[in-house]
């Protein structure tokens, strides 16, 4: 597609000709959280178009996966998206084990959703404080970030880093939780429940906050499901869907949590405001799985046997998780020899991208800053 | 200022030289030393405060390397800038670029002419000291379109226009909240104002009628906004337009910007030091040293100046950024209609009260002063919820 394709032509009333400015946002732009860029067609401070140009950040990991192998390519899952690498490892893990029938054992699954729940807890903090420093408050994200920075360190607790984890392997997790972890991880919860509420005393019911948000780039039910919004972006349309609780994997079906839903509480319901609140709710929801996983957590192994060169039976597989971004759907082909025939990941934020287009002709480009802070891109993710 | 230079050329220092030579001379010989002795260090300190404040409210620890706890900080800065290259870009209109951040620096400069900072430490006690103010800061708005323009960047150029829209509309409201202050004194002169206020904050104009307390707080959000502080920083928001007007500077013309910035935050301080709060005023009659009167009276002024640079800073760190169109609507659906009810208010009350009302400034004083505690009451209540993880060591 040309991205010079979409000429606009302004008429005025006078006769006077004006031209549009093209802007370019990026790659090297301060807000586009990574490296994607977007051609603005703006006529003053309005824009009329605002084309994604993805593609910058390209890995070529699902080809990658072709020449490592089953095992191997667990690393490169951390790569897809950085921001919440456990639920990619969840991901792959989860995909290997259907295509080679491999049966987790329970202490690994639940060692599995501590870590997602601590990692999703990490990503949404990170949205909701990029966000707000999109908007131009630069505290709250510092105050974001010294949370998320505890829950880095419980996760290099967990697994010895701190951004790509490497923590799953095919039939359950690398290593079992440290002795006291569960203390650590109730202690640092204790601490984060009262500051979700201090964070929205602090900006998300601040006055500018909420009027740069509010009716901003709004996404109606039918949109977001015709260009295929998944996770909080969805649900801040109101729309209940949650694939760990619709088509629920692992230990989800056990485990009680709220599926949080957008309520236009400050304006029209789909709106940034509503996104950003989803996450915000969501961190709630996070902590109290996490609370449940500790107490219910049985004793056992958490890596089951399986083959140093893993070789599934000719044929397919496909498992859909819900990341922090929303559904990331895996599948991988097989042809019986010990490298994936094809994989191919589904990301949130790449069919997020899709709405861009469409919701930005009109708003202006305060907003769409906003807007792209919204959808929770993350460039890596988008590109893969 | 000229009496003292009319007593050198009369003890006749100076020669046979025509007073015509002698006054620039002097003139300019005293602006330097304004300038490289008191705005430049003030500066860099103010740049230091705001980033030690700031990394405070943020839980950090903010610059403490260069010098006794990073006060040095703003020289290493400016020195780095200075041994940086200073990139023109090609296609950039060169002198215009070139000229732009002079063009700022003076806008800010200029208005330490009609400051006072105590009863004899005044460059020139013009007739028209207000006025010359509201007129000399717009010069910087023509800096930051000149710049803007003259990069020959789309982002430069957008933070340019808005700059320009910004301060041209928030002129207005900034202008009709000196008014009232004008109104009760019946002067534009700085001293004069002044001098019309006492010691005691129940004489400050501040406090002197529900009128004049809105117009200092209107004067005030007017003035964050023709300095493009945060929430009206819109013309350099950087993370809409990268850097805004700044973004094709380096080296020491992009630190000639933020020179100009954190200046004329403090010029901010002090213009609301002068109007509402009483300026140098202190209690008189302890000394009859001038010299040292002039120090209390500077120390006194320069912490009133401070405060509301300090919440300045406070605020930045506080709010967000708003935007372009609600920028806008706040100036001319709400600051100027206050603005012109506040004109009018102050008209009617000096009708009813010609030597100011007997109770109102006492009222407000208490008023205010239990709102403070309140605050504090309740920043205390917030602080012991969210067992903050903070320093408390100020030596950090």
């Amino acid at each position: 597609m040309s991205l010079a394709g979409y000429e606009f032509e302004v008429q005025r009333d006078d006769g006077l000709a004006t031209e549009e400015m093209t802007l370019n946002m990026g790659p090297q732009h301060p807000s586009t959280h990574g490296v994607l860029r977007f051609v603005v067609k703006a006529d003053g401070e309005i824009m009329r178009t605002a084309l994604p140009d993805i593609g910058y950040l390209h890995r070529s990991i699902e080809k990658i996966s072709e020449k490592v192998g089953y095992h191997g390519f667990m690393p490169y899952t951390d790569r897809v998206d950085y921001v919440s690498a456990m639920q990619c490892n969840q991901g792959w893990a989860m995909v290997c084990e259907r295509a080679a029938g491999i049966e987790v054992p329970r202490r690994g699954e639940f060692c599995r959703i501590i870590a997602c729940e601590l990692g999703r807890i990490a990503s949404h903090l990170l949205s909701v404080g990029t966000m707000v420093m999109d908007i131009g408050g630069m505290t709250p994200f510092t105050h974001a970030i010294r949370e998320r920075e505890k829950v880095n360190n419980l996760l290099e607790d967990l697994c010895g880093a701190r951004l790509t984890f490497n923590y799953m392997r095919i039939g359950g997790v690398a290593w079992d939780l440290p002795p006291g972890y569960a203390e650590q991880v109730t202690a640092f919860l204790d601490r984060f429940e009262p500051f979700i509420a201090e964070y929205n005393d602090l900006i998300s019911y601040n006055k500018i906050y909420v009027e740069r948000l509010a009716n901003v780039a709004a996404v109606s039910k039918e949109e977001a499901i015709n260009y295929n919004l998944v996770g909080p972006n969805l649900r801040g349309c109101g729309f209940q869907y949650d694939v760990r609780r619709d088509e629920p994997y692992s230990i989800y079906p056990e485990l009680d949590f709220d599926v949080p839903v957008g309520t236009g509480e400050v304006g029209t319901l789909g709106d940034c405001f509503d996104r950003y609140m989803v996450r915000i709710k969501e961190l709630k929801e996070s902590c109290k799985i996490v609370r449940q996983c500790l107490d219910m957590i049985p004793d056992g192994p958490v890596l089951a046997r399986v083959a140093k060169k893993l070789k599934p039976p000719v044929g397919d597989a496909h498992v859909r998780v819900e990341a922090s971004r929303g559904d990331m759907g895996w599948y991988v082909v097989s042809d019986g020899s010990e490298f994936p025939y094809r994989t191919k990941i589904r990301t949130g934020s790449f069919s997020a991208m899709s709405i861009v287009d469409k919701l930005s002709r009109g708003i202006m480009i305060a907003d769409l800053i906003a807007l792209i802070a919204s959808l929770d891109v993350v460039a890596p993710e988008v590109d893969r | 200022m000229q009496s003292f230079i009319d007593g050198l050329i009369a003890s006749g220092v100076f020669g046979g030289l025509p007073a015509e030579a002698v006054y620039p001379a002097m003139m300019f010989l005293f602006a330097s030393l304004v300038v490289f002795g008191f705005v430049l260090p003030l500066v860099t300190i103010t740049i230091w405060l705001e980033r030690r404040v700031w990394s405070r409210i943020q839980s950090r620890v903010g610059p403490n390397r260069v010098g006794p706890q990073g006060v040095l900080q703003g020289l290493a800065d400016g020195v780095k800038n200075i041994l940086k290259e200073d990139v023109v870009p090609d296609a950039a209109d060169r002198p215009l670029f070139v000229f732009a951040p002079y063009l700022l620096v003076w806008g800010f400069l200029a208005t330490f002419v009609v400051i006072p900072f105590s009863s004899a430490l005044v460059v020139a006690d013009l007739n028209v000291g207000i006025l010359y103010i509201t007129a000399i800061v717009a010069l910087s708005a023509v800096g930051v379109l000149m710049a803007g323009w003259a990069s020959n960047n789309k982002w430069s150029l957008l933070g340019g226009i808005r700059s320009a829209a910004q301060v041209v509309s928030y002129e207005i409201p900034a202008g009709l909240a000196l008014l009232p202050v004008v109104l009760l004194t019946g002067t534009l002169s700085t001293q004069g104002i002044i001098q019309a206020q006492g010691w005691a904050p129940w004489d400050w104009f501040l406090f002197h009628s529900p009128f004049t307390f809105i117009a200092a707080f209107a004067f005030y959000i007017s003035a964050l906004a023709e300095t493009n502080r945060t929430p009206f920083d819109i013309p350099e928001a950087e993370s809409e337009l990268v850097a805004g007007f700044a973004t094709e500077y380096s080296g020491f013309r992009f630190a000639l910007f933020f020179l100009a910035e954190w200046g004329s935050l403090y010029v901010t301080g002090a213009i609301m030091a002068v109007l509402f709060l009483g300026g140098w005023q202190v209690p008189t009659g302890w000394t009859n040293n001038t010299v040292v009167l002039n120090i209390v009276q500077l120390a006194v002024f320069f912490l009133k100046a401070y405060f509301w640079v300090f919440l300045a800073m406070w605020i930045r760190a506080t709010l967000p950024r708003i935007r372009v169109d609600q920028m806008m609507s706040l100036c001319w659906k709400y600051l100027v209609p206050l603005g012109f009810v506040n004109l009018v208010g102050t008209a009617v009350w000096m009708v009813i009260w010609p030597e100011g009302n007997p109770f109102v400034p006492y009222l407000m004083v208490i008023g205010t002063l239990a709102l403070v505690v309140i605050f504090f009451r309740r920043v205390l209540y917030h602080l012991r919820r969210a067992k903050p993880e903070l320093y408390f060591n100020p030596a950090i």
